[in-house]
């Protein structure tokens, strides 16, 4: 390839770049736990109003690359990351930026329900408190009841807020957490294998709230499960080994994957 | 002012720095919450804090310094001549402190004003009857300098006490006005107050450091002075131990060395059979019902004061030996002695021996039982034969440090062991410890400047090496053992 | 090992033989040993307790004599005026007659004794009673002129013979009494002169001096001891945790974490004495603070405290699971306010817990108290605090070792005494403890 039709086609990415509404991008990510290096210069951008699942066999890095986008791999001292990562064009690591007030924007639901050990009411309330976001008790009110409403919960627990929220039911946990991470507005979701913890009624729960949070959020999902991805996602991006293999329309990753690898994976013959 | 009402005094202000500081954010944001960085709450915390703990630092450092700066500038003022012959200059200081202590108290309780102690109603003539007024005994007559030097420590202490007062005060409303000077809805107050509470935390965590750092400065200061006045390796060589109240004291250290590992060594006998079999059975025989009796009850052990040993030691077990073994035997008729010290201290550690055994033991992977068992190993088998040596440096670890404590117990050997420094086998006999004579030389009315008082530093300088290199070696062990098994 | 599987693979039938038989044997001793193991640490503890209880438990009765007593002015307030200075100027001598005066009339009244044996009658009481008598005319002058009845303590000896302590026999050698003096209390207490009662003064009066063990009580002990626990736990509950938070959720891995490690698990270790002697050399010498002041006690009990509660609280807050800070981090908390606001308030039961059991050993210490000079013998209540946390006090323990110290035979029983009390405190809080862990211990 001659340096000419390398830098037209660079200049027909950027373009193609531009003119996507890309949410957050990764730019060459690297991810260092000490010694090891677990993600390999990634490029990957996340659309607004598109979930965008990240598959792969366990141990490729996907998790990894979630957790740079809202900053979480800071609580691990020995983990080190490089390249640059924008949220609406803006370096989230540069030193202007408050990593809490970047988790406020860039919200997260983990793999197993982690609800805190106090009242429903509290749970969802927390975010909002911490971040000053209710001007009086009716706002919090508001924000709690949306959040619930948003998370489909609602209905379920409006008659016992002030009971704990970890003596519901795993599914019902789940999506308390996820109120909890709406209730700060966040702009984009990041979820870990929300379901992988949940029964299958519980499963079909969530994902059906996924796609209605499409609508305001941009969402980027974790899952083992290729049907999972295929059902509810819009992009998928495949890992493997710590490299990004491709990233697609969800439709074209199932039926018509560039990479041998993610046919390979699709087809079940890794895992 | 008091040292109590200063503290008042900042925490009020940083009550009301508190308030000021999230009222002036507040409408610094025009009422509404929501356009400022962080929440009001942190403005008034960071306002708060920037108050209290500044000057509140700085009050305990000037507390330290405050008076070693008095004392050696009046020091200065005592001229050699007002030391009496084979006294010592910090009798004279201590002299100094009471007649200051007392000048208080008479013009206290008569009444009379400051002016008093300079036109001659108070004067080095008739201070000693003023003084013995209100209680304050003095030996002899004060000498003119002793008396000007008192008067100087007093007032130095007043303008100290007033200085720190104005300093600690003034850094609070300084820092205070600063902090709430600089509010505005962009101020990251909350990244400001949480940096402020993560060094209070790291300061926090070096007390650990400046604890250590202070137990061996002092020890070593003060030896050093020791071995100025007696030789060390009198002290190190000697094996005769015989302080005299008019000098010429031998100071060795081994009869209490002796003593000390002798009762230790009679303990650790006791205890390291007793705990090893009790953490064994308790682990692999006995019942569920027995373990949830027995095992508290050793426990409780555990959590019994060594005064409470000390007086069983004094009270029953010396009187017992002494009338039923000792007499009768003819071995001695002394009720304390190393074996009275040594059988009580033993049961003492008893749970500290079974309760590490007992974590070592169960450290041992499980597989390990499996395969001794598999082959038809009986349980006894198994456990002398593959659990312990398996376990073994673990419970070496565990003895060391039953052994640091058995040596740096005090209380049971003062009240069980005697006080009679010897070399000697019997162990019917009383005998001393280290940590004995530290006690003995250090309480009583003795004069902190002599040998016979600072050989206590010197001993427990002896007594701290001691036990701080059983410890390491016994945290080393311990933990190239759990290293193995995990 | 190899010999025992050639053993097994040997064997045709499940029958054992000798050498089986010998196997089990040493199993069977071997199991008697880890059984006798027990039994000699649960009777080494009820032997203990037995020997404190049967020596301690008879301090909480104490023998009294009931007297009407005729507080005469004629003899009390010459002038008249009631002013408290003159009064003060009776000393307790002049008061030794009024109660000899009550103690006649009323041995007259029940028939008891003779004219003659007034001295004797007189040496049954305790030399303290006078005093006594007098501090209640001056705490209250106008009661001058009344007849008020007054317990007053009796001797000693008669205290002791009352308890089994003295006999007949004992009393023949003891130059403090005599056999006589004993049949004649017998003679007061059958005419109900002579009472045996709870001892409510054993925890409120201060010490006595070595010849009046009777009036000995624990007050400025107790006092002096709560003062300490309240420094220390204000202290080093605080401190504690700081420095655990930061060390278990902020501090990076370096030398310098690794420095305070190493030496908090060695301050964990260090005797006690050495601490006594870093509260001499440091507070008492370099800060100059007082003697025997509970304030010196404490700082030196909070330097001692501090490493069992850093241990407990590191403990209590590594069994938070890490999802909770997880699940504070993605609302966008920053770590400090995921540590306040989830971690620390679940950690509490353990990090409370570990206190308390801190401050029960902090309570029962007391070699380092020896050092700093709260052997002294302390007669005075400290003040209320704050200033009395720079009077001279005593503390519990150190009341204990100090009875022990003392040559009348009725100082142990005061020293078990004590014992009882400072065990039945460490009791309470060992309970506490024990109560707080099981109601909010939460299993994740």
């Amino acid at each position: 390839m001659n340096v000419l039709t390398e830098a037209a086609t660079e200049k027909a990415l950027v373009k193609k770049m531009n003119e996507i509404n890309y949410k957050m991008v990764g730019q060459d990510v690297s991810v260092y736990y000490g010694d090891k290096r677990a993600l390999f210069d990634v490029n990957l951008g996340v659309r607004d109003n598109t979930v965008t699942a990240l598959i792969g066999p366990s141990g490729c890095g996907k998790s990894t690359f979630l957790r740079c986008l809202n900053r979480m791999n800071d609580t691990i001292q020995s983990a080190k990351v490089t390249g640059r990562i924008t949220l609406d064009g803006q370096d989230i690591h540069d030193p202007s930026i408050d990593v809490v007030e970047l988790r406020a924007r860039v919200g997260m639901v983990f793999q197993k329900p982690n609800p805190f050990p106090k009242s429903i009411y509290e749970n969802v309330a927390y975010g909002p408190r911490i971040h000053g976001l209710a001007r009086s008790k009716p706002d919090m009110d508001q924000i709690v009841e949306s959040s619930l409403q948003k998370a489909g919960l609602w209905n379920e627990v409006k008659d016992r807020l002030n009971e704990a929220g970890t003596g519901l039911s795993g599914g019902q946990q789940q999506r308390l957490c996820i109120a909890r991470a709406v209730a700060v507005s966040p702009e984009v979701i990041l979820m870990d294998e929300p379901c992988s913890a949940l029964d299958p009624i519980a499963t079909a729960r969530v994902e059906e709230l996924i796609h209605e949070l499409r609508a305001n959020y941009s969402i980027v999902i974790v899952t083992h499960s290729m049907q999972q991805a295929a059902r509810v996602s819009q992009r998928t991006a495949m890992f493997h080994l710590g490299h990004l293999v491709e990233e697609d329309d969800t439709d074209k990753m199932f039926t018509n994957p560039n990479d041998q690898r993610t046919q390979d994976y699709i087809m079940g013959r890794f895992g | 002012m008091s040292v109590g009402s200063i503290v008042l005094v900042l925490l009020v202000l940083a009550v009301i720095g508190y308030f000021l500081g999230r009222g002036r954010s507040l409408s610094a944001a025009k009422r509404d919450h929501v356009k400022l960085h962080s929440l009001p709450g942190y403005y008034g915390q960071t306002v708060a804090l920037f108050v209290a703990v500044p000057a509140f630092l700085l009050l305990i450092v000037w507390l330290f310094i405050q008076p070693v700066l008095i004392e050696s500038r009046v020091n200065e003022m005592l001229p050699d001549s007002v030391i009496p012959e084979g006294g010592a200059r910090s009798l004279v200081m201590a002299d100094v402190r009471q007649i200051a202590g007392g000048l208080d108290a008479v013009l206290n309780r008569t009444g009379l004003t400051e002016e008093a102690l300079d036109d001659g109603r108070l004067d080095v003539s008739n201070v000693r009857a003023r003084l013995a007024e209100v209680g304050v005994a003095l030996g002899s007559d004060v000498p003119t300098e002793v008396y000007e030097a008192a008067k100087t420590y007093r007032r130095s202490a007043d303008t100290g006490d007033l200085l720190m007062a104005i300093a600690v005060i003034g850094t609070a409303l300084g820092l205070g006005v600063w902090a709430l000077m600089r509010i505005s809805p962009k101020m990251r107050a909350r990244n400001v107050s949480e940096n402020f509470v993560l060094a209070l935390l790291i300061g926090s965590s070096t007390i650990a450091i400046l604890t250590t750092a202070g137990i061996v400065a002092s020890l070593v200061f003060e030896t050093v002075n020791f071995f100025k006045m007696y030789p060390a390796s009198e002290f190190f060589f000697s094996t005769v131990w015989n302080p005299q109240f008019r000098g010429g004291s031998e100071l060795g250290i081994w009869p209490l060395l002796w003593g000390t590992l002798y009762i230790s060594l009679v303990a650790l006998l006791v205890a390291v059979p007793i705990g090893l079999m009790i953490a064994i059975y308790l682990a692999d025989y006995a019942s569920q019902s027995l373990r949830s009796l027995a095992k508290p009850a050793i426990e409780i052990l555990a959590g019994i004061p060594t005064i409470v040993y000390g007086l069983f030691a004094l009270i029953t077990v010396g009187p017992f030996l002494r009338d039923w073994i000792a007499q009768p035997l003819g071995l001695g008729n002394s009720s304390s002695s190393v074996l009275t010290a040594g059988l009580v201290m033993g049961v003492m550690i008893i749970p500290f021996v079974s309760s590490l055994s007992d974590d070592i033991i169960n450290a041992v992977p499980q597989a390990m039982r499996d395969g001794s068992y598999a082959m038809g190993a009986t349980q006894s088998e198994t456990i002398k034969r593959v659990i312990l040596p398996a376990a073994l440096p673990g419970i070496v670890g565990a003895i060391l440090l039953a052994a640091s404590r058995a040596i740096g117990e005090t209380m049971i050997v003062v009240l069980g062991a005697g006080a009679a420094a010897r070399l000697d086998l019997n162990p019917f006999e009383a005998m001393t410890t280290v940590t004995v004579k530290i006690v003995s030389q250090l309480t009583g009315d003795t004069e902190f400047a002599s040998p016979e008082t600072l050989v206590a530093f010197a001993l427990g300088l002896t007594l701290f090496v001691i036990t701080l290199g059983l410890n390491v070696l016994a945290l080393y062990v311990v933990r190239r053992y759990r290293e193995q098994y995990e | 090992m190899t010999d025992m599987a050639v053993e097994t693979t040997g064997k045709a039938t499940m029958a054992g033989d000798a050498r089986t038989r010998k196997r089990h044997a040493a199993e069977r001793r071997f199991r008697l040993m880890g059984q006798l193991a027990v039994a000699i640490g649960v009777l080494a503890l009820l032997g203990l307790l037995a020997s404190i209880l049967s020596n301690g438990l008879s301090s909480f009765r104490q023998t009294y004599i009931t007297l009407e007593i005729y507080l005469d002015p004629g003899v009390l307030d010459k002038q008249g005026t009631r002013d408290p200075a003159d009064i003060a100027k009776i000393t307790t001598f002049g008061y030794a007659p009024l109660i000899k005066g009550s103690l006649v009339k009323v041995m007259q009244d029940r028939g008891v004794g003779g004219e003659a044996d007034a001295d004797m009658a007189v040496a049954l009481i305790s030399k303290e009673a006078p005093a006594i008598l007098r501090n209640y005319v001056l705490a209250d002058p106008s009661q001058i002129g009344e007849t008020v009845e007054f317990n007053l303590l009796a001797s000693g000896r008669i205290d002791g013979y009352y308890k089994g302590r003295v006999s007949m026999a004992s009393a023949e050698l003891d130059r403090n009494t005599s056999p006589e003096q004993l049949r004649f209390a017998d003679e007061l207490k059958e005419a109900g002169i002579l009472v045996t009662r709870f001892n409510w003064d054993f925890f409120t009066a201060p010490d006595a001096s070595d010849t009046r063990p009777e009036a000995a009580g624990l007050g400025v002990a107790i006092l002096g001891s709560a003062y300490m626990m309240l420094i220390v736990l204000v202290l080093s509950l605080p401190i504690g945790v700081a420095a655990s938070i930061y060390l278990e959720e902020f501090a990076p891995r370096n030398r310098f974490t690794d420095l305070i490690e190493v030496n908090i698990a060695n301050l964990a270790a260090v005797p006690s004495i050495v601490f006594g002697i870093l509260g001499l050399a440091v507070f008492i010498n370099i800060v100059g603070l007082p003697q025997s002041a509970p304030v010196v006690g404490g700082l030196v009990l909070t330097l001692m405290t501090l490493p069992t509660i850093i241990i407990a609280t590191r403990a209590a807050l590594k069994a938070v699971p890490p999802s909770i800070r997880d699940a504070a981090l993605g609302v966008g908390a920053s770590r400090m306010q995921s540590v306040f606001h989830h971690v620390l308030p679940l950690a509490m039961p353990g990090i409370l817990t570990g206190t308390i059991i801190g401050l029960a050993q902090a309570l029962g210490e007391t070699a380092p108290l020896l050092l700093i000079g709260m052997v002294a013998f302390v007669r005075d209540y400290p003040a209320a605090p704050p200033e009395g946390f720079f009077d001279p006090a005593s503390a519990l323990p150190v009341q204990v070792y100090n009875w022990t110290q003392r040559g009348d035979p009725a100082f142990v029983e005061r020293a078990s005494g004590a014992i009882i009390v400072l065990l039945v405190f460490l009791l309470v809080m060992n309970l506490v403890a024990v109560i707080l862990r099981r109601r909010f211990e939460r299993r994740w």
